[in-house]
């Protein structure tokens, strides 16, 4: 039985790592914005395309990863500074709005530039090569990523916990008037909060790729929405919540399109079900749940509206 | 139009208004007679007249009665499902559902019939949905029901609904526009009314739908919208106005959705995505939030700016022997969504804002009562 | 300002776009060139380019025409196909060449059919693109006759008992092609297990594994080249033994760029194997070396993909299709379809009564791994 499901939550880890590293731009953009930025999923989309064609240009790895992911923050920066900044004032739904168009531009400007084609992602050594752990075989990078993942969120709980700007930021999703009174600069600490997120997107974007290895512009769609579920699954707001998040939804994502032949060999069932065309459809089935159960998610905090 | 409610009979800004929308539907129909069927005209106004209905539907919940709901794809989809499923001619039930035997639904039903009845189903599914989920606050209910249009789409591809569904398989040979038109005995058109049906049955929903804003009811709706606790202390009850809100405007996607089918010619639930309700968000902002005029022009103004107007961006152009450079596949969006961009920045009320078109003939009359308008 | 604005935007609405420059005739191209079926559309559409630049003006009626070759995007989706569609039927074309992907050339079909449009399809092999209309019609074999060759070949050529099939959710070519290799495999003796993917899956890593779970010795995966590339890399990751089959739709240089380097068998079906008509392909290969922008789009190099030689034929069908009619009437040009005949590249070219392409036998090819070339295995023929 372990050697049938090992290797489904193998994979389930590994993509639950990578969810995990996008999901955080979103929890940390709505913890102090109390926006869904809908555009980070395609941030994570516009690394994987700048690491394609950085890597065509003839570019060793060695400058080219520092450098995509560089750009990457400058482009969340950037797309805070452009189609955000000057809503600060407006309903939260034209922000909301504006986000999906900054979603809609970057796709089809990769559509664009691609013509779309499918771009192979470059190969990256030693994390591209195969090994064989248990019952299953598969790329170094997937055994890699939940280390790495954990590695990153612990400096980030660091960076959060124990400096100024970090202060500042949990200051900030507080309550974002007073902490403008007490002489916080809100820009500031939003524009870092940006360029944090899209630098774990970048991250995020180098492993998932290695694994997944064709970029296209709707390639951020899907693990954009997914990794958006795990944030509010975790509780909206909350860095390990959307990392405990993303590992639970990368894991049953993976178990259901195993479901058939593991139900199969454990007895329960005759013949398959078909039970993958499920597998996206679970994870929001999971997250209808979790809020009809506990409506702020596992980690969320309870909020009160003051009459 | 608020404040016209109480007096009887018509204002003359409506008489206006409603001498505006006849003469637009005339101008249809004479359009339809004169310009050649396969003008792409024709392509954007049913689109169009769809896509205004589901906007509109939209805006009932988002604009009229603050709920955030995302869920408009899954309940086109419903809606397109029904009235593909329930019409397709008994006699082509074989070809279509080639891998599961003809199916087993075998009724073909007539055209309205099976729209309603699409609407129908469509509010029944937002009424189990509503249950659990329109407890949920703003951002949460609209994850959710995105969640939900999500997990439908699943569903109806499932194989093992593919007796009823077919599968992820298209669903073809229904009727569509096209056969609103009137032929004679050899089968040529003699009187077209591919597009002025389709216009006509939105027209008439979203008739409907303005009758519904300006009543008791769609009062209280834009009270919970401004207050829900306030709202409450008022006596209305919010579980149920809510729900009902939810249902009623589920009932009009879904026939928004069985026009989609009846434009599309096929149904596969693949294409009914998120992006799909990203789409009519978007006509819905840029219309105007709470503004049902707004939406009507806005989704005519979307699907021709995306499917018309700026087709040319998508091929080379030669203005004498210069090629004008930039000008390949794909260039029409990225400039499309740059409009849109721009629109969402720098026009934050979209064109009517909350206006409606009584609201313009109002203005002409005196410019300064406008403002003073709640 | 503003109501002003609406109001000229609305007027534009009323005014009606068409103009037909004389001595010009114009064939459709209705094939996709983004999305999942992006990369196939435009090596087909490549053909189809070789041969207007070898044949850019025909004889009609006496009188010279040019060819005149105009596009649309169907975007690989059903929901992007009406109105790619309507473009082509609202610039009043002779005829219609595609589409790459069974689905949306079923999703086009109703708008050619009311504008009396025929539509030739070069490698659309579901059998519903020409079944019960008069209009469509295609030159390449068809899906049954595809999954019997491949079931065939999967049972008797590598003896295989299990196989495992992956399609991707509402795609009519996977779909129908799985069925069909499904219904012969089964009737050979063999056990079929099928699974579907949602559309815009990346990660098929548990797919495989179900494959590998399930003994499988072939794993059948008819999909689109940007899936399969994904599963290609993903197979070599996981260390996988069973070869990884599949349709014409695998027949293109970047799906063997993907297998090179690798220890993964790739063996699919096909319509045309490189070196068969030595003049074409020097003349292809001449044309794509000297243009950039083309051999871009055949996916950086200059191998022939099938789908390229039937994109040609295709054209060449229109072409024979319109001088027959001896006018650019699309009607008329329908009604002179049924009786062309043509020797093409890729073999003979007659039509039955449905408008099918009478071809009796494909060829199947693998990658060579170590070259990322395809090499020939057998011409596969089925009564």
């Amino acid at each position: 039985m372990w050697n049938t499901i090992f290797p489904y939550l193998l994979s389930g880890i590994s993509v639950g790592g990578q969810y995990a590293l996008i999901a955080i731009g979103y929890t940390m953009v709505y913890g102090i914005l109390r926006l869904i930025n809908f555009a980070h999923g395609d941030v994570f989309m516009v690394a994987g395309i700048l690491m394609v064609y950085i890597s065509a240009s003839g570019v060793p790895l060695f400058i080219s990863i520092p450098l995509v992911l560089i750009l990457t923050s400058l482009i969340g920066y950037l797309i805070e500074h452009i189609a955000y900044k000057p809503l600060r004032q407006a309903p939260r739904m034209s922000v909301m709005i504006s986000a999906i168009g900054v979603s809609y531009t970057l796709q089809n400007l990769v559509l664009y530039i691609t013509g779309g084609l499918n771009q192979l992602y470059p190969t990256i050594p030693w994390i591209s090569n195969s090994i064989t752990v248990g019952s299953a075989s598969t790329k170094i990078v997937t055994i890699f990523t939940p280390f790495l993942t954990i590695l990153l969120v612990f400096a980030l709980v660091q960076l959060i916990n124990h400096t100024k700007i970090g202060m500042a930021m949990r200051a900030v999703s507080k309550d974002f008037e007073t902490s403008q009174l007490m002489g916080i600069n809100i820009n500031r600490v939003i524009s870092v909060t940006f360029v944090i997120g899209s630098f774990l997107a970048g991250v995020g974007s180098l492993l998932y790729f290695t694994n997944y290895t064709t970029v296209i512009q709707t390639s951020g769609a899907m693990p954009g929405l997914k990794a958006f579920v795990a944030a509010v699954f975790g509780g909206i707001g909350s860095i390990p919540g959307a990392v405990i998040g993303a590992f639970i939804i990368g894991i049953a994502e993976n178990i259901i399109k195993g479901l058939d032949i593991i139900l199969f060999k454990a007895g329960l069932i005759a013949k398959p079900l078909g039970l993958a065309t499920f597998s996206d459809a679970f994870t929001f089935a999971l997250l209808i749940i979790i809020l009809a159960v506990k409506p702020t998610g596992l980690f969320g905090e309870k909020t009160t509206d003051k009459v | 139009m608020s404040n016209t409610v109480k007096k009887k009979g018509l204002s003359r800004e409506q008489v206006l208004s409603a001498i505006v929308v006849l003469a637009f539907y005339i101008a249809v129909f004479v359009a339809e007679q004169i310009v050649p069927s396969t003008s792409m005209l024709f392509t954007v106004l049913k689109k169009g007249a769809t896509y205004a209905l589901v906007a509109v539907s939209m805006n009932l919940l988002n604009g009229f009665t603050g709920i955030f709901s995302l869920g408009q794809a899954g309940f086109m989809l419903i809606g397109a499902y029904v009235y593909a499923i329930f019409t397709i001619p008994i006699a082509e039930r074989a070809s279509v559902y080639q891998y599961y035997n003809g199916g087993i639904v075998q009724v073909a039903l007539p055209i309205f019939i099976a729209m309603i009845l699409a609407g129908l189903v469509a509010a029944f599914f937002a009424f189990l949905i509503g249950l659990p989920v329109l407890r949920l606050k703003s951002d949460y209910l609209a994850v959710a029901t995105l969640g939900f249009a999500e997990i439908i789409r699943a569903v109806f591809q499932w194989d093992k609904l593919g007796p009823v569904t077919n599968g992820s398989n298209m669903l073809r040979l229904f009727p569509t526009f096209n056969d609103f038109n009137i032929r004679n005995a050899n089968g040529d058109v003699t009187i077209y009314l591919s597009t002025l049906v389709p216009m006509l049955i939105a027209g008439f929903c979203i008739a409907l739908i303005i009758l519904l804003i300006n009543s008791t009811f769609g009062r209280a709706l834009r009270a919970i919208k401004d207050d829900e606790i306030a709202a409450e202390a008022m006596g209305i009850h919010l579980a149920s106005h809510k729900q009902l809100a939810f249902c009623i405007s589920s009932f009009f996607t879904g026939i928004g959705g069985a026009m989609l089918a009846m434009y599309q010619t096929t149904v596969q639930a693949k294409s009914f995505t998120t992006a799909m309700t990203y789409e009519i968000l978007l006509i819905v902002v840029i219309g105007g939030i709470g503004s049902v005029t707004g939406s009507c022009i806005s989704s005519f103004l979307f699907v021709a700016c995306s499917e018309w107007w700026l087709r040319f961006l998508d091929q080379k152009q030669m203005i004498g022997s210069f090629e004008v450079p930039l000008l390949r596949n794909g260039f029409r969006l990225v400039v499309f969504s740059l409009i849109i961009m721009i629109v969402v920045l720098f026009f934050r009320q979209g064109i009517m804002g909350t206006r409606e078109l009584p609201d313009l003939f109002r203005r002409k009359r005196k410019k300064t009562g406008k403002e003073a308008r709640a | 300002m503003k109501k002003l604005l609406i109001a000229v935007l609305c007027l534009a609405l009323l005014i009606p776009a068409f103009a037909l420059a004389d001595g010009t005739v114009k064939i459709g191209v209705f094939e996709p060139a983004s999305g999942d079926s992006g990369a196939g559309g435009k090596q087909e559409m490549l053909g189809m380019q070789y041969a207007n630049k070898e044949c850019p003006t025909i004889e009609v009626g006496g009188e010279t025409y040019n060819v005149e070759l105009v596009y649309a995007d169907n975007g690989s989706s059903t929901d992007k196909a009406p109105s790619a569609a309507q473009q082509l039927v609202s610039n009043n074309v002779s005829v219609v060449l595609g589409s790459y992907g069974s689905g949306v050339s079923i999703a086009g079909s109703k708008y050619f059919e009311d504008a009396k449009i025929p539509a030739i399809g070069a490698t659309c092999t579901n059998p519903q693109v020409t079944a019960g209309n008069s209009h469509y019609f295609r030159i390449c074999f068809l899906d049954p006759f595809q999954g019997t060759v491949m079931a065939t070949y999967a049972f008797k050529e590598l003896g295989a008992k299990t196989a495992y099939c992956l399609a991707e959710l509402g795609n009519d070519y996977d779909v129908g092609l799985s069925h069909y290799f499904q219904e012969t495999f089964e009737a050979l003796g063999g056990q079929v297990i099928s699974d579907t993917f949602p559309t815009g899956t990346s990660d098929f890593t548990s797919y495989l594994t179900n494959a590998a779970m399930y003994q499988a010795d072939v794993f059948f995966c008819p999909v689109s080249i940007a899936y399969s590339t994904q599963i290609i890399q993903q197979a070599a990751g996981q260390n996988v033994q069973f070869p990884i089959l599949g349709g014409d739709t695998l027949d293109s240089n970047v799906v063997a760029n993907a297998a090179k380097g690798t220890n993964v068998t790739v063996t699919i079906s096909t319509f045309y194997q490189e070196g068969a008509n030595a003049a074409f392909d020097e003349g292809f290969k001449a044309w794509l070396n000297s243009d950039a922008e083309a051999m871009t789009n055949n996916g950086g190099n200059n191998m022939i993909s099938a789908v390229s030689v039937m994109g040609y034929d295709a054209y060449y069908t229109a072409i024979e299709a319109i001088r027959a009619a001896g006018t650019t009437d699309s009607a008329a040009v329908m009604a002179a379809l049924p009786g062309v005949t043509l020797n093409g590249v890729s073999g003979a070219i007659a039509f039955d009564e449905t408008g099918d392409a009478i071809r009796t036998s494909a060829f199947i090819k693998s990658v060579d791994t170590a070259t990322g070339d395809w090499v020939f295995v057998a011409e596969q023929t089925v009564e």
